[in-house]
């Protein structure tokens, strides 16, 4: 179990008020049902029930929830290919979910998408992206519409460190910066872009680093404390809201699962994937907090984890449940 | 009766984006150089004293952005119409048209809708060299889920422009620097040219061209010169490349039993193997009396020097020479 220091609980002391008890457990349930949901896919893969591939995001739930929780109704999403944890936290069904991850007509893609494509247009969540840095150029189109259409909406998008070292990420921020746009750039600093390290791929000590090149606030957070990022990302679409323009949000966490289905973990050590998991688990952090301050009990911790499990039960029941795509209907969508 | 207003090809394209600008807030413009400067061949011109910096937006030199940008406010319930400079330069924006662009609505089960018109000059002519001067059309023929166009005339330019931003999906719009101050008779109407029309532009006999682009320009008047010796060209515009209306092609081969494609760009893997597929696999087979040809570009960059430029492409001259050797089986 780690402990929480008392400087920990002093600093969230009034995040934890404004939040309120209903909140913050909603957030750990969410924490909790996304691993349950990854867990569960990881199986599906394992028993040959999932025929394509999949990222998995156990270990950074804390960004996706924090982040998520941070926006309004009718702010925009556009995320990455380990984006699981971000759609849910953005508030997908489960079972729409799950069935897309299992390629079935129900899915929110019709089966046509798959793990790396979730979207839900009808909430604004306009993707996951299987290219890397691919949704940062569309994020400025969105920022830039939002502002012609003159609404308070704000657009976050979510990437990993590897796309900061593509040339779409430049040409974006540097755009969302000379037209101040509302936008939230969260980089989800996961340590590795597939094998290549940070510390390989980057001579600077923080991403954030890179916003002053132009022009707009960076700021790094621990991106396994559910409460930090929700601060940083809050603070950051506050800004985009005013008016203000956009900011580079940097949350460092850490993935404990390989790259996809097919990684063996040859650049990492498993003891340093434990040091992770023991130290820095976002769910037994937050759940710490929780259980330290009053908000949740021993008992209501473990039924989270039974809720979660249970929730993901049904959504693979009504996935497997559901029809395939037909194939008679394989040229659907292609044009509008 | 009055005489027939005539605009050229720029100022065709131009008085289409006014009146869709003028008419519907959800189209705006943005590109490099496209304000005050009016576009690298002036086509937007005085565009931003109408409308303002805001919905005719400069942007950096950023054409992976340009194109992100579009098809983020597409995305989000705006219209909007990007220019890239010239059309070598988008291939820094491929990625998002060929990934994105093209494939979201499709990925997303057909729950979202990218209605963008990407504008770009292709072509040579200009002493531009190999840089400045590609024709890459069939680059986006090959994506499923993107529509290209490529108008011949200013009237074709204007309709299909406005039918194109009135299509929900993205489309590449292929424009010809040479094209740009042609004229040809444009009606002040907010005509529309659908897409996916190919259109018969001179009736002929004796042989079936296909072209696009300039190359309508050039096979017309290579018509022209055979007319003088009693060959008859019957010559087709596909006006929009992709998706592809094959009939009047067919039909027209099946009438003169003879076929020449024309286009631009390189031969090698060009757009005119697609239309001598089609013809080899259509009914009009059975009424071929000569093998299908192309003309096409060399398979080399475009060379600077004006004579090595000029004999990169097919000209009037080749024109006339491949379709009299074809249609007197001289071949």
């Amino acid at each position: 179990m780690i402990q929480l220091s008392q400087d920990v609980i002093q600093r969230y002391h009034d995040l934890i008020e404004t939040l309120g008890p209903e909140a913050l457990k909603m957030m750990l349930q969410e924490m909790h049902t996304i691993r349950a949901f990854e867990e569960r896919a990881e199986q599906l893969y394992m028993q040959g029930k999932v025929h394509g591939t999949m990222h998995l995001s156990i270990g950074q739930e804390a960004t996706a929830v924090g982040a998520a929780n941070a926006m309004q109704e009718g702010d925009y999403l556009l995320n990455h290919h380990r984006g699981h944890g971000h759609c849910m936290a953005w508030g997908a069904d489960p079972n729409r979910m799950m069935a897309e991850f299992m390629g079935k007509e129900t899915g929110y893609c019709r089966g046509r998408g798959g793990s790396m494509h979730i979207a839900d247009v009808e909430s604004n969540n306009l993707g996951a992206n299987g290219i890397v840095a691919g949704g940062i150029p569309i994020a400025v189109g969105v920022g830039l519409s939002i502002k012609m259409r003159r609404t308070s909406q704000v657009c976050l998008v979510i990437f990993g460190d590897g796309a900061a070292n593509e040339g779409a990420f430049h040409e974006a921020l540097n755009m969302a910066s000379i037209w101040t746009l509302p936008i939230v750039f969260l980089c989800e600093n996961n340590q590795y872009a597939m094998s290549m390290p940070v510390e390989k791929a980057f001579n600077i000590e923080k991403i954030s680093q890179r916003a002053a090149a132009y022009g707009l606030p960076g700021v790094t957070v621990d991106g396994n404390d559910v409460l930090a990022v929700y601060s940083a990302v809050s603070q950051a679409a506050a800004r985009a809201r005013r008016g203000e323009g956009a900011t580079l949000v940097e949350a460092k966490t850490y993935r404990y699962k390989g790259h996809s289905k097919s990684d063996k973990q040859a650049y990492r050590s498993r003891e340093e994937v434990r040091y992770w998991q023991e130290n820095f688990d976002p769910i037994m952090r937050f759940t710490n907090l929780l259980l330290m301050v009053g908000v949740i009990t021993e008992t209501e911790a473990a039924q989270m984890r039974e809720r979660a499990v249970a929730i993901i039960d049904e959504a693979v029941a009504f996935s497997e449940a559901s029809p395939a795509p037909n194939v008679a209907d394989i040229m659907d969508g292609v044009y509008a | 009766m009055p005489e027939l207003r005539e605009l050229t090809y720029a100022e065709a394209l131009r008085e289409c984006m006014r009146q869709l600008m003028e008419e519907d807030e959800r189209v705006f413009l943005i590109g490099e150089d496209i304000g005050v400067y009016g576009g690298a061949f002036g086509v937007t011109a005085g565009l931003i004293d109408l409308f303002g910096a805001e919905r005719v937006i400069d942007t950096p030199i950023s054409e992976a952005g340009i194109a992100g940008a579009c098809i983020g406010a597409a995305l989000t319930g705006m219209r909007p119409i990007g220019e890239i400079q010239f059309m070598d330069f988008v291939t820094l924006s491929m990625e998002q048209l060929v990934l994105q662009a093209a494939k979201v609505r499709f990925m997303f089960g057909g729950k979202a809708s990218v209605p963008m018109v990407l504008r770009m000059p292709g072509g040579s002519g200009t002493g531009a060299a190999a840089q400045h001067s590609e024709s890459l059309e069939n680059w986006f023929v090959h994506v499923p889920g993107l529509k290209v166009v490529m108008p011949s005339t200013p009237y074709d330019a204007k309709g299909l422009l406005r039918a194109s931003v009135l299509d929900n999906n993205p489309v590449i719009f292929v424009e010809h620097k040479l094209l740009y101050k042609t004229k040809g008779h444009v009606p002040e109407d907010r005509y529309i040219v659908p897409l996916s029309q190919t259109k018969v532009v001179r009736e002929g006999k004796h042989l079936t061209v296909v072209a696009t682009s300039i190359m309508v320009v050039r096979a017309l008047q290579a018509a022209e010169e055979l007319a003088k010796e009693g060959i008859e060209l019957e010559v087709i515009d596909p006006r929009t490349l992709k998706p592809l209306d094959d009939a009047p092609i067919i039909e027209s081969v099946k009438k003169t039993g003879r076929a020449l494609v024309v286009h631009e760009a390189v031969e090698m893997g060009g757009f005119g193997g697609e239309i001598v597929a089609r013809i080899a696999a259509s009914e009009a087979f059975d009424y071929l009396e000569a093998p299908i040809r192309r003309l096409a570009g060399l398979d080399i960059p475009i060379p600077y020097n004006r004579e090595l430029e000029y004999h990169a492409v097919p000209q009037v001259e080749s024109i006339v020479r491949e379709a009299r050797k074809l249609v007197r089986g001289e071949y």
